[in-house]
């Protein structure tokens, strides 16, 4: 196997960069599954609670095609229900992004030819990333084995539930090991692979509507397959194994007929001059930042549809639960149960264009070190006019995303309740109402950017605290002022009947504060 | 004279590495101005101090009558740059790359950019990302000598050119000359230097080593002399500035520091010359002095005559330390 020759090393030193993500990730998922473990113990206490809870669940299309079916009325089986497609969503996101890292992302800045000329065997590389991710999702189904046994759930079922996650998160894994052959670029790599999760979810949920046959298609379905805490399949744990070891030999077949560098397919070669739009720091920026804003905005559209499905039923599965319901409420300003589920969509939405915002401001800073910068900024174009565009792209996408989750939101949920043109226009409203709170993120990355560029990546740890504040922060029962800090606090409540203008201008306000502090320190400090 | 860039004192630091330490440089209007030095010496932190990108901790500098960092947005209007390491936009063409630089600059010369294409053998139509390492530098030298500036700043141009390619820049650097440009060019390649510049400065440590024109540089270093006389010369021991003799029997090898070239040759004629080869020291002989402080004597040993055997060397060289 002289293909192989220095796999150990690429593994040594993938481990060695990923040293941070890989823990990081493996918690994230744990808390993920635990955490609804939890809230589950505490919402139904008694078997005839959870009994109602599972036939409510089951007499529910909407919910089903969601979620998937419930295999038995207990916590576990709820979290198995909650979780089993759900993790499968993280951990394939963490495994495609791994495997793109080391594979795609490597060659596309050189430093795969660096080490494919020491002795380094054609498949290491893939198969490095391949272990990587294998590796990875042990150690996340290891500690929510451990989670869930610390809350006294049943061992042998919880390992049952982590190794259908962890699993089937690697069968995404090594989609990208095949679509980083393919692609020429990490982020179309990842891109493809993304998208291919996504359409696994609507495969699944597709299936779990219906007669069920469609979900032997998608990995989501085979980790719920698996029917932890149910009458137990292990075998179908042999799904994903096949799947990896299928889609790991056709990416080694790939990898052994395409050069170092290059696609599949090959590139094609574009305009010898530049359209009249690409002739200023705004075109330039637009090109940078089109793609990744109208991706956003498809996700969006999609979620919003898909969510706006279901918000009809909500009453009548949690109406009979008051507990449930009565934390439901809490998120919307009125009473009203569907309502109170369409502010917590919103709010989920707003969080989400939060990462959007993060990354979109980011590439300011990615320019600069790539070194992407200096070219034009040894033109006549100050600093100012350089990164004020992206951060215009940036502001103007988290519009435009927002816009397109209440787009879809709008659209079905109308359409399901017959009041189209009622529901519509309130969810965009308060779709945009949610924008100026998404800023404040945009505005905090950008200070970073300008005044602590080494500490950029701190904008991810403030939205991963944001995250988690809003998770668990009444759960925890944390003093208002701690909850006060985040941005999402502030902005309106859905429905938004009473439409104040004083917190949407504080949080623009504080947006452009920190956008000039972040300015004032571009200005003042040297380009990488 | 007029000068376009004059630095002074100038320092850099980064965390605990000084980078410029009191760096000098003066580049006149009109020359082309070979910046050489070893790698790290800070050639491209003085680059882009003059760019405005860094910020200096002290000296000053002025570049065509402003401040590099003040007065940015205005002097780049007058300048074009080619970096060292030249990263392109990987999904826009090299056409696309050249001309939205061109028009951030203020606009380009049609012409003369289709010519540099033509000249350089640039496919302007393949993206950023498939282009290969001199070919990447090809982008940035068209979009940089198509543009109508006073001044160009280029950091080691032509990194991974080929020797065709290489010609051609020199041709365009020329007729940049020609047009009254001046020109900052950062270089390895001696030989380029020694075709293109009117003025070297060699910088070592973040600090300026030497400045002049090559003749200048070339008078305060030494001459190669290979002689054969007819009777075996006296002990040269008293003659200041003669150094690395190398003997045997009637042939001597050595250097000779260019101010005392007359004594030594008066005291090489009573000896009666045979034969005499003479050479002015190349650029890199310049370079390999004031940067390797064991290299110059290796360098004189392999410049020794060949019919020297290695045995009968080692007596002469320790003559040459009495």
């Amino acid at each position: 196997m002289k293909a192989l020759t220095g796999t150990g090393g690429l593994l040594r030193l993938a481990l060695r960069r990923d040293r941070l993500q890989i823990p990081l990730w493996a918690v994230g998922i744990m808390l993920f599954v635990v955490a609804t473990a939890s809230s589950f113990d505490q919402l139904y206490k008694t078997a005839a609670e959870r009994a109602k809870f599972a036939a409510d669940i089951a007499s529910n299309g909407a919910f089903k095609a969601l979620y998937g079916a419930v295999y038995d009325a207990s916590t576990g089986g709820f979290t198995a229900w909650r979780c089993a497609g759900g993790g499968v969503l993280f951990a394939g996101l963490m495994s495609l992004l791994l495997v793109v890292r080391h594979t795609r992302g490597d060659e596309e800045a050189g430093r795969a030819e660096l080490l494919g000329a020491t002795v380094v065997g054609r498949y290491a590389g893939v198969a490095s990333a391949l272990l990587v991710v294998g590796i990875a999702n042990l150690a996340a189904a290891l500690l929510v084995v451990l989670g869930m046994v610390g809350l006294g759930l049943d061992a042998g079922s919880s390992v049952a539930l982590a190794l259908g996650i962890a699993a089937n998160g690697c069968v995404f894994g090594a989609i990208a090991a095949v679509t980083a052959q393919i692609a020429s670029t990490g982020r179309a790599a990842a891109g493809v692979a993304g998208a291919l999760l996504g359409l696994g979810f609507v495969v699944r949920a597709a299936g779990d509507a219906g007669s069920g046959t469609l979900s032997w298609l998608s990995p989501l379905g085979w980790s719920q397959a698996v029917r932890a805490f149910g009458d137990e399949r292990w075998w179908a744990l042999a799904l994903p194994v096949a799947a990896i070891a299928v889609l790991a030999s056709i990416a080694f077949a790939l990898v052994s007929r395409r050069d170092l560098g290059m696609g599949l397919l090959p590139s094609r070669p574009g305009p010898a001059s530049a359209a009249a739009s690409l002739g200023s720091p705004l075109g330039l920026a637009w090109r940078i930042q089109r793609g990744a804003m109208l991706g956003w905005a498809g996700s969006f559209l999609a979620l919003g549809l898909v969510t706006g499905l279901i918000a009809k039923d909500v009453s009548d599965v949690f109406a009979n639960n008051q507990q449930f319901a009565d934390a439901l409420r809490r998120l919307g300003s009125s009473g009203d149960l569907v309502d109170s589920f369409l502010a917590s969509i919103l709010g989920l939405l707003a969080l989400m264009a939060a990462g959007y915002v993060i990354q979109a401001v980011l590439r300011i800073r990615a320019e600069e070190t790539a070194l992407r910068a200096e070219p034009v900024l040894a033109t006549s174009v100050s600093r100012w006019r350089w990164a004020g565009p992206h951060l215009a792209c940036a502001a103007l996408g988290t519009l435009v995303i927002m816009l397109a989750g209440g787009l879809g939101l709008g659209l079905v949920h109308g359409l399901r309740t017959g009041d189209l043109g009622g529901q519509l226009p309130r969810l965009l409203e308060a779709s945009l109402a949610q924008v100026p709170a998404v800023w404040v993120l945009g505005g905090l990355t950008f200070a970073l950017a300008g005044l602590l560029p080494r500490l950029v990546s701190v904008a991810w740890g403030v939205f991963a605290a944001y995250l988690l504040l809003g998770e668990l922060g009444d759960a925890l029962k944390l003093p208002d002022w701690v909850l006060d800090l985040s941005p999402f606090r502030h902005a309106p409540r859905f429905p938004v009947d009473d439409p104040r203008l004083a917190p949407l201008l504080a949080l623009v306000a504080a947006t452009g504060v920190l956008a000039l502090g972040g300015m004032a320190g571009l200005r003042h400090r040297d380009i990488a | 004279m007029e000068t376009v860039i004059t630095v002074s004192g100038l320092t850099k630091s980064f965390g605990r590495t000084r980078a410029l330490d009191g760096l000098d440089l003066v580049v006149r209007a009109g020359e082309v101005h070979g910046f050489l030095g070893p790698n790290g010496a800070g050639k491209s932190t003085t680059i882009r101090v003059l760019l405005g990108l860094l910020r200096a901790d002290a000296g000053s500098a002025d570049l065509l009558g402003g401040d590099p960092w003040r007065d940015a947005v205005a002097l780049h209007r007058r300048l074009a740059y080619v970096p060292g390491d030249v990263v392109l936009w990987p999904t826009l063409t090299g056409g696309e790359i050249i001309d939205l630089l061109g028009r951030l600059r203020g606009g380009l010369d049609r012409k003369r950019r289709a010519e540099l294409l033509e000249r350089f053998d640039l496919d302007p139509t393949k993206k950023g990302r498939d282009y290969s390492k001199g070919n990447r530098q090809k982008v940035a030298l068209v979009a940089a000598l198509a543009a109508d500036v006073e001044l160009l700043l280029l950091d080691e141009p032509t990194a991974g050119l080929d020797p065709l390619m290489e010609a051609v820049f020199r041709e365009t650097v020329e007729e940049a000359r020609h047009a009254g440009r001046s020109v900052l060019l950062s270089s390895h390649i001696l030989a380029e230097v020694e075709a293109l510049c009117d003025r070297v400065s060699i910088i070592r440590n973040g600090r300026n080593v030497e400045s002049g024109t090559l003749a200048e540089l070339r008078h305060l270093t030494r001459t190669s002399v290979t002689a054969e006389t007819a009777r075996p010369l006296p002990d040269l021991s008293d003659l200041a500035g003669v150094h690395e003799i190398h003997r045997n029997g009637t042939r001597i090898h050595c250097q000779v520091d260019t101010a005392q070239l007359d004594p030594f040759f008066r005291r090489l004629a009573e000896a009666g010359i045979h034969s005499l080869t003479s050479q002015p020291p190349t650029l890199e002989e310049l370079f390999l002095r004031h940067y390797g402080d064991r290299i110059t004597e290796e360098s004189s040993g392999a410049a020794a005559p060949k019919e020297a055997p290695a045995a009968q060397e080692a007596p002469a060289v320790q003559e040459a330390h009495q």
